[in-house]
């Protein structure tokens, strides 16, 4: 990708896309530091009142959940989809992603009635003796609607990933020395990094932000930071609190990207990854 | 990782001298994919230590499928093999300690020349320094020393292949399998890296069984060539047997070119009437090929057809037919005849060069050749 050079004359095309990116994220974005750095104390309040930072803990802690729970779940189904046959395969695909057609508020009430007060889940453990499992309204419950929600994001770049890796390579492993166990870990396993980080990056950032399914599924106790921020711009008005928190939820994420890009995955504009090796110039 | 002791030690021990090479008994081998017919059809094949064995055929014919079955990345349906007398059919791939070149080179795209060179040595848990010093070697002995942080991708076609060897030979493995490594090379490349494998051939004097559709490169490169078609081996031998004694007509056509004449009921007496000549056919030949059916064939080397201008100039005791000439091509160093022979216009090629004279279409003249060159083959 990085070969193909772009043509000067062609600059103009991107004009359309650069005055909507100015309108719609620049100016907003600017505006909002703004704020948030015109009014005393917003930046020292976060990191003092005791909640906010208490938040944004849980926040990443939950985030990182679905994002690992994504992953467990996410690798072995698309390393499934690269091994079958084209047609399972399709099968598959639109398992993943009839979910994702689906609205994500028609998702969330499903959750709702299943994670419930004497809903399935619930008898179920009941059926088993743990009869005090309080899924509905709890962290719990957050993090196993939002992995449900966020899985799509998983497993299609892993997909993509996975299935350019040359199988001819494990076979060559294998010919060298290395058990399946070792051929997978030595040689499948680095080459799929890419579309690993492109799915941690996607999960993960899509999670810290994410306010339907925590608003829905969680209780005011166990907010996450998206809560907060629109605890305190629709109810409170302090746009300079809500825009310091968001600031402070952009460079984490930022942070974030940075980091992943090091590690090897190259997150596109759309977020799907070129999962390339590591090239030295 | 486990190893068996005795693998972990030859990997381990010093490299100094030439390692003998294994033997590799095949013995009734057979693979089935449950298509209509087997991939690999009751083969039986000896490749000796240390000898050059080329698995020659056309795609499909099962060339491959063996040499993965001797990798052990293809079970067996029936058959065994064995390795140094030891029987390998259940050993899995990565405890055969057999190199292995493909022709897509597969050699780790996220590790650098120097480490993909000494995974194998890391899978048999060798120490650091003696890795260092394997590595080094290897690389000199492929000519691409300094290349050690080089990644792949910045390697050409040719260099990559010889990252490949070198990772297939530098743990000193039992045996050396190439499939088709050469194929997706250019044609200048290829003899280069031809003459350059024969080199590492001589210099580590392992086994090597490489498998390749082109003739010309298994001519060149190989001790014996086993002749693959249609699941089963069609003939063995050296390049010199298979090329001048062909004992069945696939070998015959697949191995150069040749004149091919059909024989008829009566063509087995030693002097029969062929399409109006005269057809002579050596004693000692019939007598070599008890088992010629009446549907077997003769077969002449274009080389060892002679023309002449006139009945009168053919020797006594040569086979002559009249033939007209339908094309000539020029081929440099030599020219071929396309030649319509006899009555029936059976078509045949000659080789002239050049000092014969000029020859055009159209031109009539007497093909002719010595009872000795022909063989018979079994249609």
């Amino acid at each position: 990708m990085s070969s193909n050079k772009i043509k000067w004359s062609s600059w103009p095309l991107l004009v359309p896309a650069l005055a909507l990116l100015a309108g719609i994220l620049l100016v907003p974005l600017a505006d909002t530091f703004i704020r948030s750095v015109s009014a005393p104390g917003t930046y020292t309040n976060l990191l003092t009142d005791g909640v906010t930072m208490t938040v944004l803990w849980r926040t990443v802690v939950t985030a990182a959940t679905v994002t690992v729970a994504a992953l467990l779940i996410g690798y072995p189904y698309a390393y499934l989809m690269t091994r079958v046959s084209p047609r399972a395969r399709g099968i598959l695909l639109v398992i993943v992603l009839i979910p994702f057609w689906t609205s994500v508020m028609a998702r969330n009430f499903a959750w709702i009635i299943i994670l419930q007060d004497g809903g399935p889940v619930q008898s179920l453990f009941a059926f088993f003796g743990a009869e005090d499992v309080v899924l509905y309204g709890s962290t719990a419950g957050v993090t196993i609607a939002m992995t449900q929600v966020m899985l799509p994001f998983m497993v299609l770049p892993l997909f993509s990933t996975l299935g350019g890796i040359d199988r001819r390579l494990l076979l060559a492993a294998r010919g060298l020395g290395s058990s399946p166990t070792a051929a997978f870990w030595k040689v499948f396993w680095p080459l799929s990094r890419g579309g690993v980080m492109a799915g941690v990056i996607l999960v993960f950032t899509l999670s810290l932000g994410f306010y339907v399914t925590p608003a829905l599924l969680g209780s005011p106790q166990e907010s996450l930071v998206a809560q907060l921020l629109a605890q305190r711009t629709t109810l409170l008005l302090d746009f300079a609190a809500a825009g310091a928190l968001g600031m402070v939820v952009l460079v984490v994420t930022l942070v974030l990207v940075a980091w992943a890009n090091r590690m090897g995955g190259t997150v596109s504009a759309i977020g799907v990854v070129a999962a390339s090796p590591p090239k030295d110039r | 990782m486990t190893m068996t002791p005795d693998t972990t030690a030859k990997a381990t021990g010093p490299s100094t001298g030439t390692p003998s090479g294994t033997e590799i008994r095949l013995d009734r081998v057979t693979k089935d994919y449950g298509l209509a017919a087997p991939a690999v059809d009751d083969i039986s094949l000896t490749i000796e230590p240390g000898e050059f064995m080329t698995l020659l055929g056309p795609s499909g014919s099962g060339k491959t499928t063996t040499l993965n079955l001797i990798a052990g990345f293809e079970t067996l349906t029936a058959g065994s093999i064995a390795l140094n007398g030891t029987d390998v059919s259940d050993v899995p791939p990565h405890r055969r300690n057999l190199g292995m070149l493909f022709q897509n080179y597969a050699l780790f795209p996220h590790l650098t020349v120097a480490q993909n060179v000494a995974y194998p040595l890391r899978e048999r848990k060798v120490g650091k320094r003696e890795i260092a010093r394997k590595v080094a070697e290897v690389l000199e002995l492929v000519q691409l020393t300094g290349r050690d942080d080089n990644h792949p991708s910045q390697l050409s076609g040719g260099q990559q292949q010889r990252v490949a060897l070198a990772r297939a030979i530098v743990f000193e493995p039992e045996a050396l399998l190439l499939d088709e490594p050469l194929g997706a090379l250019d044609r200048n490349l290829r003899s280069a890296l031809q003459t350059e494998i024969r080199r590492i051939h001589r210099e580590v004097g392992s086994t090597f069984v490489f498998v390749t559709h082109d003739q010309e490169e298994a001519m060149n490169l190989s001790d014996r060539i086993a002749l693959f078609n249609n699941g089963r081996i069609e003939q063995v031998g050296t390049p010199q047997q298979l090329y001048a004694e062909p004992e069945t007509l696939f070998t015959a056509k697949f191995l150069g070119d040749s004149n091919v004449f059909e024989l008829g009921e009566a063509a087995l007496d030693a002097n029969v009437a062929w399409d109006g000549e005269s057809w002579v056919i050596d004693p000692a030949t019939v007598a070599a090929h008890p088992g010629v059916r009446a549907s077997s064939a003769v077969v002449v080397r274009p080389e060892d057809v002679e023309v002449a201008g006139g009945r009168d100039d053919v020797p006594a005791g040569a086979n002559a037919v009249r033939a007209t000439v339908r094309d000539v091509e020029y081929m440099g160093s030599y020219r071929t005849l396309l030649l319509a022979m006899g009555e029936r216009g059976l078509p045949g090629r000659t080789r002239v060069s050049p000092l014969q004279g000029e020859y055009a279409i159209g031109d009539d003249l007497v093909a002719w050749w010595r009872p000795q060159a022909q063989r018979i083959v079994a249609a």
